[in-house]
C-alpha cells in the first residue's frame, strides 16, 4: 500500500467541507482510505491510527490543509490527491459564482445594518476574535465554537454584560430565538415556556418532549456548558433568567445545567426568588442543590430532563396529569420489556455501552444508571464523583461515552453531524463478548445529520452480524430527541432505527432505564 | 427594557460566521442570514488603534477620508508642461509610477520616454533617443513628485500640453497630459510617424481650442461632478470613460463653439473627442490627484494617497507619510486581449490610473459600471461582488460619489493598510495592458490586485509610527 500526503501551506476550508471532500475520496474504488484534515496535533495522531502520517504530515501547522491517501498505487494515490485539489477548488470556485459573501463581521455590517445576531462556529482559535467583533458590534452572539479558553469565555460574558447582550457559549450547540432554530435545535410550537440552558441537547431533549405533549416555548437560550462554574459565575444563565422573568410571553421558566458551583446556586436561587414566575429547575446529577430549590416556593426541582419537560408541562393547566404517577405506569412497562429482552442474552454478556452524540443525554443516563446498577459506570464525562475512563478510546465494563466531548472533535465535525465515529464505536463495542447493551442517542433537527437513523441503523445491522458470528445476540436502545415537524421526522427516524432492529424509548431517560434493567438485577 | 428582551421581539438577522450548513438551517427557516465567506486572519497581523505618540489611527483616518470627500477638483485650464508643471525643464522626462533609472524601464516606459524625445526633437531617430536617454543628460522623475499623473507610461514631456486641474477647496493643484486615444499611442510605449503626428496635431489645434474654450468659463469645469454623474450612466472612471467623456463634451460644447472660428478645425476636435472612450480618463485621472494630495500629511493616517505603476515597480504611498513609496514588483494582468495578443506579449501593469482606486472610483466604483466586463473580463455580477469586496478595506464610503445598484450607496473610499492586512483583501484594479515591447502599444485590458508586498512593508513602518 502506496501512502502519500499534500500539504497545502495556510489554506483554510472549515472541517464540513473537509468532511465532504474525504468522503468523496474515500468513494474512489482505488483508494484505501483518505483523510483531508487542517494540520492540527489531534488530526496528526488521527492521521497517525490510520497509517497516514507521513514526516511531511507530520512537519505540518495547524494552518496548513493535510490531504492524505492511501492506494494500492502511486500512481493511484496521485490520482486521489489529484481529485482532492479539484475536489476542493469546486467549493471554492462555487462560492464565487454565487452572491457576494462579505469575509468580515464589519463588512458584512456595512452592507446589512439590521443584522443583530452572530453564529459563530469557526474553529475554536479564532473563535474568540470574531466574538469580540460581534459584541462590540452589538451583536448578540451564539458561539457554536468550542476550544475556547475559559479566560476568554469570562472576558467575553463580562463585556456582553455590560453591553447588555447575550453571549450564549462557547460550545452552546443550541438556541432558539424568537422561534428559530439557531444551531442543532428542532421545530418546536411557540408556548409559554422559556428554557435556560448550559446543556445544549439537555435543551433540545426537554423542548422536544414539551412538543410531543402539545407545550411550546418562548425562548431558548443556550449558555455554553461552563457558564455556571465558579470562574464563570453564571453571568449569562443569569442574564436570560432575567430576560425571561421580564418576558410577558414567558409564563414557565425551565433552567438547565449540570451542577452548579454552590455561589453560583446561590445566585440563581437569588434571581429566581425575585420573580413569581414558576420555575423548574434540572440540576442533573446534582442531589446536594435539590433541598436548597425546594425552599423556594415558586420553585420545583427535577432530576432528569424527562421529569424536567413532565414538570414544567404540567405547569400549564391539563396538559399532563400527574407526573408521579405516569412515571410509575412508564417504569413498569419498561420493568416488563426488559424481562423479555433478557432473555436474548448470554450468561456472560454483562455489560452496558453508552455512546452518545450529546453530552447532556450521556450525563442524563448516568444518573438513571447510578440509581438503578450496583457497580460503578465509566465515562469520559462522568457524574461528579463518577469514574473517568482512562482511555476514552476504549471502554471497560459499564460504560458511557460522550462522543461530542472536545476531544473528540478538534478538527473534525460533531457526531450529531458526521456518524462515522460512533458507526465505528459501535462495531467496536459489538466486538466485545462481555457486552450485552449498546444505547444511544439520535438527535434530529436543525444542524444534524440528514439521515442519522439509516446510517446508524446499517452499523446496528452489521454489529448485530458480528455478533451473532460469534454466537451471541445484541440489544440495542435508542431514543430520538426530535419532533414530527424536523426535517428528518421523528416517526421516519423512529421506524428506520426500528427495522434495523433497535428498541427505541420515547424519552433519553427511558431508554436509559431499559439500558440499565437489561443489566442489572 | 434590556436589549435582551427588545431582540425577543425583534425579526432575528443573522451574520454566519463558519459552517456553512449552520446558515443553510437557519434560511431554510424563512430568517434572513448574511453567510460570511469567512477566512482565518494573517498570522502574525496585530490590531493597530495608535501611533507610537498616541495619535488615534481611526481619528486620523477620519480626517483624511473627510478632506478627500471636500475635495473640489475642477478643470481651470491649460497650459504647456514646462510652464506649469513645478520643476519642469527641457530635459526632463516625467513617468508614471514610483521612481525608476533607465536601466529597469520595462519595454513600453522605455518606448515612451524614447518617443518623447524624438517628439521633442532632442534626438533625430530611435537609437540616439535610446543613446541620449541611457546617457544620464536626461532627469527622469515621476508625474507624482510633480502633482502630476500619467495613465501606462505616463510619460510627460517639456513641450506637451496639460490640463491644469484645482482642488478649490484647498487650492492644491494636478496635471495631466491629454489622452491620445487607443491602439498605437505613447502612452502605451508606441513609437513611429503618426504617434507624433498626433501628438504635433495636439499640441497644434486641439491645446488651442480647448484652451481658448475654457479661457471663456471663468469657472472652469467641474470633473468631480461629471464623475459624479457618469458612475450613474455605467462608467467607473478608469477603464469606462464612455458616459463622463460624452458628458465633458456636453459642458464645453458651447464653449468650444463660441471660441473657435475654423469649423473644421472644431469638427476635428469633437470627432477626436468623441472616437476616444478614454478622453476623460485624464481628467478623472488628475481630479483623483488633486482631490487625495490635499489630504495628505495627516499624522497617524493609515490610508493609501497614491498607488502607482511604472511597468517594472508598483508603489503605494500613505497620508501620513507622502513622501516615502513602499515598492513590490507589478503584477501580472489577467484580462482579455485584442486578437493575435495573448498574456505572453503583456507587460506587467502600468500606469497612474490607480489614483482612480485611490481615491474612490475605479475598480472600487465597478458596481457602477457592470458594461465595463466586456473591456475587462468577467461577468457584471462579479463587477458588483468587486464593489463589495473593497468596503472591506476601505475606511469609508464616499458622500458624492455613489452607486445605483447598491441603492446609491457611497463608493468604497480610503483604503486602509490595516484593513487590507487584517483581512488579506488586497485592492482589486481595472487596467488596459501594454504590449511588453517597446513601440506596439495597448493589447488588452483587465483586472488584477495590487501586490501585497506594497501593503506589508507600509504596515510594519504604520507599527512604527
Amino acid at each position: 500500500m502506496i501512502v502519500k500526503t499534500l500539504i497545502k501551506t495556510s489554506e483554510y476550508h472549515d472541517s464540513v467541507s473537509l468532511m465532504l471532500v474525504a468522503r468523496e475520496l474515500s468513494k474512489l474504488e482505488s483508494v484505501q482510505d483518505a483523510a483531508v484534515v487542517m494540520g492540527t496535533e489531534a488530526n496528526k495522531s488521527i492521521l497517525a491510527d490510520a497509517g497516514l502520517l507521513t514526516e511531511e504530515a507530520g512537519a505540518a501547522s495547524p494552518n496548513d490543509l493535510v490531504i492524505g491517501v492511501s492506494a494500492p498505487s502511486d500512481s493511484a494515490a496521485d490520482a486521489a490527491l489529484q481529485k482532492a485539489e479539484v475536489l476542493l477548488k469546486q467549493k471554492a470556485s462555487s462560492v464565487q459564482a454565487g452572491e457576494f459573501k462579505p469575509k468580515t463581521i464589519r463588512g458584512a455590517l456595512s452592507s446589512n445594518p439590521a443584522a443583530n445576531v452572530a453564529v459563530i462556529s469557526v474553529a475554536g482559535r479564532y473563535a474568540t476574535d470574531e466574538a469580540w467583533e460581534a459584541l462590540s458590534h452589538g451583536l448578540h452572539v451564539l458561539l457554536f465554537s468550542d476550544n475556547v479558553s475559559l479566560e476568554d469565555e469570562i472576558s467575553l460574558k463580562k463585556y456582553a454584560r455590560e453591553q447588555g447582550l447575550l453571549l450564549m457559549g462557547p460550545g452552546a450547540g443550541t438556541t432558539i430565538l424568537n422561534g428559530v432554530a439557531l444551531g442543532f435545535a428542532n421545530v418546536l410550537p411557540r408556548g409559554p415556556v422559556g428554557i435556560v440552558s448550559a446543556a445544549g441537547t439537555g435543551l433540545q431533549e426537554v423542548s422536544t418532549l414539551l412538543a410531543r405533549h402539545g407545550v411550546g416555548i418562548s425562548q431558548g437560550i443556550g449558555t455554553g456548558g461552563r457558564d455556571l462554574k465558579k470562574e464563570v459565575g453564571g453571568v449569562m444563565m443569569l442574564e436570560a433568567l432575567k430576560a425571561l422573568q421580564q418576558d410577558d410571553a414567558t409564563n414557565v421558566i425551565v433552567l438547565i445545567s449540570k451542577p452548579p458551583a454552590e455561589e453560583v446556586v446561590r445566585l440563581i436561587l437569588d434571581q429566581l426568588a425575585a420573580s413569581v414566575k414558576p420555575a423548574v429547575i434540572c440540576f442533573l446529577g446534582g442531589d446536594a442543590s435539590q433541598s436548597a430549590l425546594e425552599k423556594i416556593p415558586n420553585v420545583i426541582p427535577a432530576r432528569t430532563l424527562y421529569e424536567c419537560a413532565l414538570l414544567a408541562g404540567r405547569l400549564i393547566p391539563d396538559e399532563v396529569g400527574d407526573v408521579k404517577t405516569f412515571l410509575d405506569a412508564e417504569n413498569s412497562g419498561l420493568a416488563k420489556q426488559a424481562q423479555n429482552l433478557k432473555a436474548r442474552l448470554n450468561a456472560n454478556q454483562y455489560y452496558l455501552r453508552g455512546l452518545f452524540s450529546g453530552g447532556t443525554l450521556c450525563y442524563e443516563a448516568q444518573v438513571i444508571w447510578k440509581e438503578i446498577l450496583d457497580i460503578p459506570v465509566h465515562s469520559n464525562a462522568p457524574l461528579p464523583g463518577g469514574s473517568t475512563l482512562p482511555d476514552s478510546t476504549k471502554s471497560r465494563r459499564h460504560t458511557a461515552v460522550d462522543l461530542g466531548e472536545e476531544e473528540f472533535t478538534v478538527g473534525r465535525p460533531h457526531p450529531m453531524i458526521d456518524n462515522d465515529l460512533r458507526i465505528r464505536r459501535i462495531l467496536q463495542e459489538a466486538r466485545d463478548p462481555e457486552v450485552a447493551v449498546i444505547m444511544f442517542d439520535v438527535v434530529i433537527g436543525y444542524g444534524a445529520h440528514p439521515d442519522p437513523a439509516s446510517e446508524l441503523g446499517q452499523a446496528v445491522e452489521d454489529a448485530q452480524k458480528l455478533a451473532r458470528g460469534e454466537g451471541r445476540e445484541l440489544v440495542f436502545v435508542a431514543s430520538v430527541t426530535g419532533t414530527e415537524e424536523d426535517p428528518q421526522s421523528l416517526s421516519r427516524t423512529t421506524s428506520t432505527l426500528e427495522h434495523a432492529g433497535v428498541h427505541v424509548c420515547d424519552s433519553n431517560s427511558a431508554a436509559a432505564r431499559l439500558t440499565a434493567l437489561l443489566v442489572s438485577g | 427594557m434590556t436589549k435582551i428582551n427588545e431582540l425577543f421581539g425583534k425579526d432575528l438577522t443573522v451574520l454566519n460566521v463558519g459552517l456553512a450548513s449552520m446558515a443553510k438551517s437557519v434560511s431554510d427557516q424563512g430568517v434572513r442570514v448574511i453567510d460570511l465567506d469567512w477566512q482565518p486572519p494573517k498570522e502574525g497581523i496585530p490590531r493597530l488603534r495608535q501611533t507610537r505618540s498616541g495619535v488615534s489611527m481611526d481619528a486620523a483616518n477620519q480626517e483624511v477620508v473627510s478632506r478627500i470627500q471636500r475635495g473640489q477638483a475642477v478643470l481651470i485650464g491649460m497650459g504647456i508642461a514646462r510652464d506649469v508643471i513645478p520643476g519642469m525643464h527641457a530635459r526632463m522626462i516625467l513617468h508614471a509610477g514610483p521612481p525608476i533609472e533607465w536601466q529597469r524601464m520595462c519595454g513600453p516606459t522605455r518606448g515612451a520616454v524614447m518617443g518623447a524625445l524624438i517628439y521633442e526633437g532632442l534626438a533625430g531617430d530611435e537609437s540616439e533617443a535610446m543613446q541620449l536617454a541611457t546617457s544620464g543628460a536626461i532627469e527622469f522623475s515621476p508625474c507624482h513628485h510633480h502633482h502630476g499623473v500619467g495613465p501606462m507610461a505616463g510619460v510627460v514631456s517639456a513641450s506637451m500640453p496639460v490640463w491644469i486641474l484645482e482642488n478649490k477647496a484647498f487650492g492644491n493643484r494636478a496635471y495631466c497630459t491629454l489622452n491620445e486615444g487607443l491602439g498605437k499611442v505613447l502612452r502605451y510605449g508606441g513609437m513611429g510617424p503618426e504617434v507624433y503626428a498626433r501628438l504635433k496635431w495636439m499640441a497644434s489645434d486641439l491645446y488651442p481650442a480647448l484652451d481658448r474654450a475654457l479661457q471663456s468659463l471663468p469657472n472652469g469645469i467641474d470633473i468631480k461632478s461629471l464623475i459624479a454623474q457618469a458612475l450613474h450612466m455605467g462608467d467607473e472612471c478608469h477603464n469606462r470613460n464612455r458616459a463622463a467623456t460624452s458628458l465633458f463634451l456636453r459642458a464645453i460644447g458651447p464653449a468650444l463653439a463660441r471660441t473657435n472660428k475654423d469649423n473644421e478645425v472644431l469638427a476635428k476636435v469633437i470627432e477626436f473627442i468623441d472616437r476616444n472612450d478614454h478622453f476623460f480618463l485624464n481628467l478623472s485621472m488628475p481630479a483623483g490627484k488633486a482631490m487625495l494630495e490635499a489630504a495628505e500629511g495627516v499624522e497617524g493616517s493609515t490610508i493609501v494617497t497614491v498607488m502607482a505603476r511604472n511597468g517594472t515597480d508598483f508603489g503605494i504611498r500613505l497620508a501620513s507619510m507622502p513622501e516615502r513609496w513602499f515598492v513590490a514588483p507589478a503584477g501580472q494582468v489577467q484580462g482579455l486581449y485584442f486578437p493575435q495578443y495573448t498574456e505572453k506579449d503583456a507587460n506587467p501593469d502600468i500606469g497612474d490610473s490607480t489614483i482612480t482606486e485611490t481615491a474612490g472610483y475605479g475598480g472600487m466604483a465597478m458596481a457602477a459600471a457592470p458594461a465595463i466586463t466586456q473591456f475587462v473580463g468577467g461577468t457584471p455580477q462579479m463587477a458588483m461582488q468587486n464593489t463589495l469586496e473593497m468596503y472591506e478595506i476601505t475606511f469609508g464610503e464616499h458622500e458624492n460619489l455613489t452607486i445605483p445598484a447598491l441603492n446609491f450607496r457611497g463608493t468604497p473610499l480610503g483604503i486602509d493598510v490595516r484593513k487590507v492586512m487584517e483581512t488579506g483583501i488586497l485592492p482589486r484594479i481595472n487596467t488596459g495592458i501594454a504590449h511588453k515591447d517597446p513601440g506596439v502599444g495597448m493589447v488588452g485590458a483587465g483586472i488584477l490586485r495590487a501586490p501585497e508586498k506594497c501593503f506589508k512593508d507600509a504596515f510594519e513602518a504604520i507599527k512604527e509610527m
